[in-house]
Formats: C-alpha cells, structure tokens, sequence
C-alpha cells in the first residue's frame, strides 16, 4: 500500500515471482519508505526480483540523483519511477533519460481531489505541491519521461476502480503511454481502463488479496477484445 | 543432456551500459552460467557473447571506444564465434546510428538505425509487448512458436541494407527489423531476457549455437 495506512502484503520476491510466472506484463516495485531507506537495501530486493522475473521490472520511490538510478539500473531494473525529483530537481529527470533513454523512466504523479481539481503530492505523498498538473506537465516536456503513472492517492488500496477523469487531459498534454495506478478491485475495472485509452493498468491489491491472478484478468480481457500479447 | 553440454566460456559484456542483471539471472535460470566481462582480454577468451545495452547509440560506441573494445568485439566476431546483440546491443552492430548525434558502430550488419517513423499519433518510445513476424528460419529462433509476443523498449529502428539478413519483423506504424544476423551474428531489438518463456527459448538457443546458420 502506498498511502497511509500500509498493508504487509508479504514477500516482494516470492510475490514478484509467481506474477512474472502468471504471464504480468510488467512488474512496478516502489519502495514506500523511499525518502528514510536506504537505497542500498532497497536495490538488493530489485536485484533478487530481478533474478527471477522474466518480465520487464519498473522500480522507484527515494530516487534523487543520477547514481540513486544507477544502483537501480544495475540492479536489474529495466525502468526507474520517479516523482518527487520531478517537481524540483527535472534536471535529474534529464541526467537519467540521457544515460538510458526516455523509455527508461516513468515520471509518476500523485493526487488526490480537492475543491474540483487535482492536488499534487509528492514525497510518497506527505507533501503537497504548490503546482497545478498542468503546469507541472508542461515542466517536464521534453525532459525525457517515456511514460507517466497517474496515481489517483484516494483510489488507491479502495479497489473501488481507477479514476478516469484525467486520463483525457494527460493523454492531449504528453505524448507518452499512460498507465493508470489506484483502485483496481475487479477485472471489470481493467477494461475500463483501456476502453477509456490508458496504455496500462496497474494492480496491487486486485491480486495481492483474494484469489485474482494476472492470467485470469486477461482471460478476462479477451472476452472484451482488449488486446493483449500472444505468447 | 550430454556431460559438459555446458560447459562454455559465456560472456555478457557489461561495460555500465545497463541491465546485465536481468539477463544474468535469465541465463542462470536456464542453467548457463555467465560471466561479466569489461576487457578486450575476456572478449577474446569468451566463446559466446552477449552484448546487452539500454541507452544511446552515440554513448554506447564512445563507451566502447574508450574502453577499446571496438576492435575487440569485430575480432571476436571474425572468429565465427556466436554473438548475440540485444535491443540497443543489437542497434551497435549497424554500420551507422543517428542516435545522440550520429555514431558509426560496429559495422557487423550492414545498416543504419534511424528514429521509429512510426506515425501520427503513434506514441514514442515503443514500449510493450508485440509480435515478431519470423521471415526465415534461424537457429536462435528454433522451438519457439511464430508470431508470438516479445518485449519491446525502443524509439530507434534497424535498417537493414539487406534483406535476407532480416530474420524477423514487428510492426508499430511501421514495419521494422525485429531480428537481424549475418553468419555468426545476430541482433534481436525486442529483450529475451524480459519475455518470459519464449525469450528464454531464444537465449537458451543462443548457448547451445555454433555460430553457424
């Protein structure tokens, strides 16, 4: 769980596993305590989840400097999330996407609703910022982020289903792949994602509680002609 | 499996140009056991190398020069030993990238490798799963299926100067190269190493290949 509280789901590695196995598109780690912990620590789990997921491994949370990346990149991640860094530091943003590429970094955006717009938040959260989305998009144009997650902060954990509503906006805005994050609670929820044009879908509890796995979630989507990969 | 079936000198080159985790551990998984390697000494000792690589065309090739290396991975591949380029690992091995600037590489297929024309709006990078269309048959691609998904992370494409050393393609608004080889070399644009069992059949396939095709 991103927001407070947290929920110990278990394992990172053993969980990181069975997904890669159930046919996960895409593995997303973020390490909640990003800003206290040590990064050292937190890359020794990217580096055992990299040694036995096969599929593409996205990882963040207390990335500040260019090194911060590439203790991570050396680890075994193939992309870094990054959003606190985002709001002060973009030229961070540019250090890393120049090193490995733009698609090697998402720049994730947190917000919770307030007063008919969206609020950012930054520090896993605890801080607001004193910017609007647009301007903060327009900030990091061109600064080389290959996607943005937009991490609805209410949604998240409330399996109530993702928020849609800014999904137009961002997607007129900047030209990368959108993955929406927060509130995922049922395979329905997937396909209005993508019906409504996210590129992706992020789940955590969807699959870390009950008896929901990523194989069966697409099973689901077919019947919807979502398109997903052949393997 | 036969004693010593192996027992082969793998390297993946790693040289700080990203992602020989991954990789690692997706050869250790298949019960290879590969070496990191940073020196023109280990490159000609290898019997089978890896060049892995996420990044830009033009840093790659000033990475590889620096650390003299250029002359060391043509020597290797004139020895008819395997190589196996991946995504921008496979990109250096075009004769020229317009990438970071414009950078000559390798020079082991003829070719260049330009931005993805991928269309109005078609988003850049191309990041996902897609499908690889096999356009003649190669050793690294035996006991996989065709026509089956493999990932992919990349806004530059291989253009091939020649068509038979095209052994597959993907389409994202364009149609471009996804796998390309010439004798004992080939390149693959999509990651193996991130596409779960199929990717693995393909490096798998790449530790038991001679080199000849």
């Amino acid at each position: 769980m991103r927001f407070d509280p947290g929920r110990d789901v278990g394992d990172p590695i053993k969980s990181s596993q069975v997904y890669s196995d159930q046919d996960a598109d895409e593995l997303i780690l973020l390490n909640i305590g990003g800003m206290k912990e040590d990064l050292q620590l937190f890359s020794q789990t990217v580096r055992e989840i990299a040694a036995c997921c096969f599929v593409p491994l996205s990882v963040g949370g207390g990335i500040r400097s260019l090194q911060d990346a590439d203790t991570l990149f050396s680890a075994g991640a193939d992309k870094v999330v990054v959003n606190t860094a985002a709001y002060h530091e973009t030229n961070i943003v540019t250090e890393i996407s120049q090193k490995y590429g733009t698609q090697a970094i998402i720049i994730s955006i947190d917000y919770r609703w307030s007063d008919g717009g969206p609020r950012l938040f930054s520090h896993g959260g605890s801080k607001e910022e004193n910017i609007t989305l647009k301007k903060h998009l327009e900030n990091i144009a061109g600064k080389g982020a290959g996607e943005i997650m937009l991490q609805s902060m209410e949604r998240d954990g409330s399996m109530k289903g993702y928020d849609l509503e800014l999904l137009q906006t961002v997607a007129a805005m900047v030209p990368a792949p959108i993955i929406l994050a927060g509130g995922a609670g049922n395979f329905f929820h997937l396909v209005e994602a993508f019906q409504s044009g996210a590129d992706g879908a992020a789940c955590g509890s969807l699959f870390n509680f009950g008896d929901n796995n990523p194989l069966r979630a697409k099973a689901f989507l077919k019947n919807y002609k979502i398109p997903l990969k052949t393997i | 499996m036969v004693s010593g079936e192996k027992s082969i000198n793998l390297a993946i080159l790693d040289v700080g140009l990203g992602n020989t985790g991954s990789l690692k551990g997706a050869l250790e998984s298949l019960g290879w056991d590969p070496l990191l390697v940073s020196t023109p000494r280990e490159i000609t000792n290898a019997s089978h190398l890896l060049l892995p690589g996420v990044g830009s065309f033009r840093a790659a090739m000033l990475r590889l020069k620096q650390a003299g290396l250029v002359e060391a991975i043509r020597g290797y591949a004139q020895t008819g030993r395997p190589l196996l380029g991946i995504c921008l690992g496979m990109q250096i091995l075009a004769s020229w990238g317009a990438e970071g600037g414009g950078k000559e590489g390798l020079n082991l297929i003829s070719g260049k490798v330009l931005p993805l024309q991928a269309g109005a709006g078609i988003r850049i990078p191309h990041v996902g799963w897609n499908t690889v269309y096999l356009q003649s048959k190669h050793p690294l691609f035996d006991d996989t299926k065709n026509e089956v998904d493999y990932y992919f992370v990349h806004s530059f494409a291989f253009e091939a100067e020649k068509k038979n050393q095209v052994y597959s393609e993907t389409v994202y608004g364009v149609r471009f190269p996804s796998a390309v080889g010439r004798e004992n070399v080939f390149g693959v644009q999509f990651h193996p190493e991130k596409s779960q069992k199929n990717g693995l059949q393909i490096l798998d396939n790449f530790c038991r290949w001679d080199g000849s095709c």
